[in-house]
């Protein structure tokens, strides 16, 4: 899957939960999910269930307390999507 | 000096009306909301009617985000939004998206279970091992203070804002310390109410109890025979009803629309001694709450036009007559009118008193007393306390000025409330 593509089923999951348009609209690998997208920080969790059925993966505790922007968000799907790959 | 407390909004999801403008027209019209529950008959339950608010998506849209209703599950809460934002905005106040809250107004909204549904898929998970896949509103819909946090939020309330539980007290007793609340000064504006949870696995253990009927599966608007001879158990219902409180002086000063007052009311247990149980009442301590009622009001037994009582359709109803007999010293044609809404809801448990004091306040406010349906067949142990004539089987115009509401629960807990219309002075 290459990274325009992962972006916008990212995105796709995160329009669900954000409060700021206008920061959705304007989506870079350095937007925050609670400093500037304003997502409650409870759901972040649902976000990464949400990320985990999209792309067929499981995120463990320790990544998902990284999860905190769409960059690194970005980095640990295609991480464990290349880990699947291994398998 | 204590402050006088009046009722200037009202909200309710019932079985039979959902909206307090639907609510009216079915109770004057004896409407029944009991219908088959296929659910319960593929479960095997013996009691396979209910009472449920009918809510499609459209309607629950209206009250929570596309957000908030990803993985929802708590049908209590759901009601209890739909009653509480209604009672709020009917009272003509605004829900403001202000940065500070509303210190002056808080919430004592209850509940007997919450999200019980939710409870249920989360404990299915749970033994799957599927712990990380609850998502992140598990606690929140199954909190027993679910539905209070839920209208805290929406209106942005900042005092007090909590939900009480006393089985099917649970409603009246959440009129009466929200009307505590203010009378003492310590809020303004309360929204007080209460919501119950529908569906088989609230109602289950009252099926296997034997409380609820199972003989008229093939005739559900005939279920729910509050008073009658034939009558064989209760209905399950659920639901909520919510009542907007205020002091008379902010309620004048803001030019509300005032539905009616609360006199006072009084709350007390039989302790499960004498003939009490943790399921059966002591009458003495029924006959006690009554009367402390009327005393805390400052009214006399005479001056009561309408009893709407708890009267839930199992063989302890002509008990229930006997004490609201013994306590008004009031009998035959001299007793009051008494009616019970629970032969066209079923008993909505958690809900019941707060959906059965909205009932009490349109009719005190415009006047009629509505019908009790299939109770045809008085039970004879009731007509030798009352005169027939007093418990009206079609609906009738009447002036009221003073009704008396009572609920009674399991734990042997009793309350009653005194609602007067108010005549602007």
């Amino acid at each position: 899957m290459d990274k325009p593509e992962l972006t916008s089923r990212l995105k796709a999951i995160i329009t669900t939960y954000a409060q700021e348009t206008d920061a959705l609209a304007h989506l870079t690998e350095e937007t925050d999910f609670i400093k500037d997208l304003k997502i409650n920080s409870a759901n972040l969790v649902d976000i990464v269930l949400d990320v985990e059925e999209e792309f067929g993966i499981e995120i463990d505790n320790d990544s998902m307390s990284r999860m905190l922007t769409v960059g690194a968000a970005i980095e640990i799907i295609e991480a464990k999507l290349a880990a699947n790959d291994r398998e | 000096m204590h402050k006088r407390v009046v009722i200037t909004g009202m909200g309710v999801a019932a079985p039979n009306g959902v909206g307090l403008s639907a609510f009216s027209t079915a109770i004057k019209n004896g409407l029944s909301g009991i219908r088959f529950d296929p659910q319960l008959a593929e479960l095997a339950f013996s009691c396979q009617i209910a009472g449920k608010p009918e809510i499609d998506d459209t309607l629950a849209a209206q009250y929570l985000t596309a957000l908030e209703l990803r993985g929802f599950n708590s049908t209590g809460i759901l009601y209890g939004l739909i009653a509480g934002m209604d009672a709020w905005q009917d009272a003509g106040l605004p829900i403001l998206q202000n940065e500070e809250p509303d210190w002056d107004s808080g919430t004592i909204f209850g509940a007997g279970t919450s999200g019980i549904e939710k409870f249920r898929e989360a404990i299915l998970k749970i033994d799957d091992k599927q712990v990380r896949r609850l998502g992140s509103t598990a606690v929140l819909q199954t909190m027993a203070s679910g539905i209070s946090a839920y209208l805290g939020g929406k209106l942005g309330l900042g005092n007090q804002v909590s939900t009480n539980s006393s089985a099917c007290t649970t409603g009246a007793e959440s009129i009466l310390m929200a009307y505590e609340r203010i009378k003492s000064g310590q809020a303004k504006r309360m929204l007080a109410g209460s919501a119950s949870d529908s569906g088989p696995y609230i109602w289950a253990g009252f099926d296997a109890m034997k409380v609820c009927t199972f003989k008229h599966n093939e005739d559900p608007q005939s279920g729910s025979r509050p008073m009658s001879a034939s009558a064989s158990g209760f209905v399950p219902g659920s639901g909520a009803g919510a009542l907007l409180l205020e002091d008379l002086e902010t309620a004048l000063n803001r030019g509300a629309r005032i539905y009616g007052e609360i006199l006072g009311g009084h709350i007390n247990s039989g302790g499960q001694r004498g003939s009490g149980s943790m399921t059966a009442p002591n009458s003495i301590a029924v006959q006690r709450c009554i009367r402390s009622a009327i005393s805390n009001a400052g009214i006399q037994s005479a001056d009561i036009d309408l009893i709407n009582g708890h009267l839930t359709a199992t063989s302890k109803d002509a008990l229930e007559i006997q004490n609201w007999s013994e306590a008004l010293q009031r009998s035959g044609k001299d007793f009051p009118h008494i009616n019970s809404l629970k032969s066209m809801t079923g008993h909505c448990l958690s809900a019941a008193g707060s959906i059965e004091c909205v009932a009490s306040v349109l009719q005190l406010q415009e006047d009629f007393i509505f019908p009790n349906i299939n109770c045809e067949d008085l039970h004879p142990d009731i007509s030798k306390w009352v005169d027939p004539e007093c418990i009206p089987q079609q609906c009738i115009s009447k002036k009221l000025n003073i009704i008396a509401k009572a609920s009674f629960g399991f734990g042997d807990v009793n309350a009653c409330l005194i609602f007067k219309k108010y005549n602007h002075g």
